[in-house]
């Protein structure tokens, strides 16, 4: 079911957002090449606990599955090519050249803030450079179209068209969804689709958008029997960047945005 | 966090089963028991061995799937 948020919600669901982009901020900031990925992490647990919040993926366990353990940190930490869920760890270690998505959520005052930004370390292979400016840019178009009156797969189709256009492809079993309350609501809102189809969109829906788009021709994310982390089939690099939207009536509300001058746009 | 899907993927069915469960042999060569979705039940449409099918596995038990497409 999905649900629509009054505006006293969308108030609380300000506060998450806007914390979790204060994380990110502060993790574009102090990244390094040769830190560990779990340094990365400490760093923005301490900052959400210094805020009243807590990590919204600590612990995390998707519904209905009995196997996976739950998620064992605050942050997802994936360099290169895996695409998401990578767990921090303190002997992994980022390097010049590497590109690291990074994603966070945030709970407080009971309502979820989710998102995420790939970080270039250092000089990078242009082509993976572009990869990862192609992906911010699928975001955006997608979050064009997370207006009232459109239908949901509008915002996939204009994820899958930009990134396809520059011959990446799109990632497929790993989708965005609705956010709120929990951080995984319905809808499921996948980065591929078609155009005129899908649910549609109404004023106070929450939905966290992902493009996860990678450079060779994976279309799958795959992680090992039990584990976290996520990486493409051919092992070639993939970018994720994420919002926490409100679809509204003419623009959607991007609660996430970045306070950096740099990614002021 | 990114939530992860169930994914489909083509096969061909190799045995059919009671309860409308049937053995599908996927394309990476892996064989799963399916069950059919209530749609394709709704509207009748057989499925025999040897049809190629469209299956939805779960990322959580990937022995086991839903039929969602029978191509002609």
């Amino acid at each position: 079911m999905i649900t629509i948020k009054s505006e006293r919600e969308i108030e609380l669901m300000r506060e998450s957002g806007a914390l979790t982009a204060m994380v990110l901020d502060l993790l574009e900031e102090e990244i390094r090449p040769g830190m560990t990925t779990m340094q990365l992490d400490r760093m923005a647990e301490a900052f959400i606990r210094d805020h009243q919040a807590v990590p919204s993926f600590l612990n995390y366990a998707p519904k209905g599955d009995p196997d996976v353990t739950p998620y064992p940190a605050t942050l997802c930490v994936s360099i290169n090519e895996e695409v998401v869920h990578g767990v921090p760890s303190a002997k992994r270690i980022v390097r010049e050249g590497d590109i690291v998505s990074v994603d966070c959520g945030v709970y407080k005052g009971g309502y979820h803030g989710d998102a995420a930004r790939t970080f270039v370390l250092g000089t990078i292979d242009e082509k993976v450079q572009l990869l990862v400016d192609v992906t911010r840019e699928s975001l955006e178009l997608g979050i064009a179209q997370a207006v009232e009156g459109n239908r949901l797969h509008d915002i996939s189709a204009a994820v899958e068209t930009h990134a396809r256009s520059f011959g990446f492809s799109v990632i497929e079993n790993m989708v965005g969804h609705g956010i709120g309350s929990e951080l995984h609501e319905d809808p499921a809102v996948p980065n591929y689709g078609k155009r005129n189809t899908g649910v549609k969109l109404r004023t106070g829906m929450a939905l966290a958008i992902e493009p996860m788009i990678a450079m060779g021709r994976s279309r799958r994310a795959v992680s090992k029997r039990g584990g976290w982390v996520a990486v493409t089939e051919d092992g070639k690099p993939s970018a994720h960047f994420e919002h926490t939207v409100i679809v509204r009536a003419g623009k959607a509300e991007v609660l996430t945005r970045s306070l950096l001058e740099k990614n002021l746009s | 966090m990114a939530k992860e899907e169930a994914i489909e993927i083509e096969g061909v069915i190799v045995d059919a089963l009671p309860n409308a469960q049937f053995k599908v042999k996927l394309e990476n060569g892996l064989e799963v028991l399916a069950h059919v979705s209530g749609k394709i039940r709704m509207h009748y449409i057989r499925i025999l061995p040897g049809d190629k099918v469209k299956v939805q596995i779960s990322p959580y038990d990937i022995s086991k799937g839903r039929i969602t497409y029978r191509y002609k």
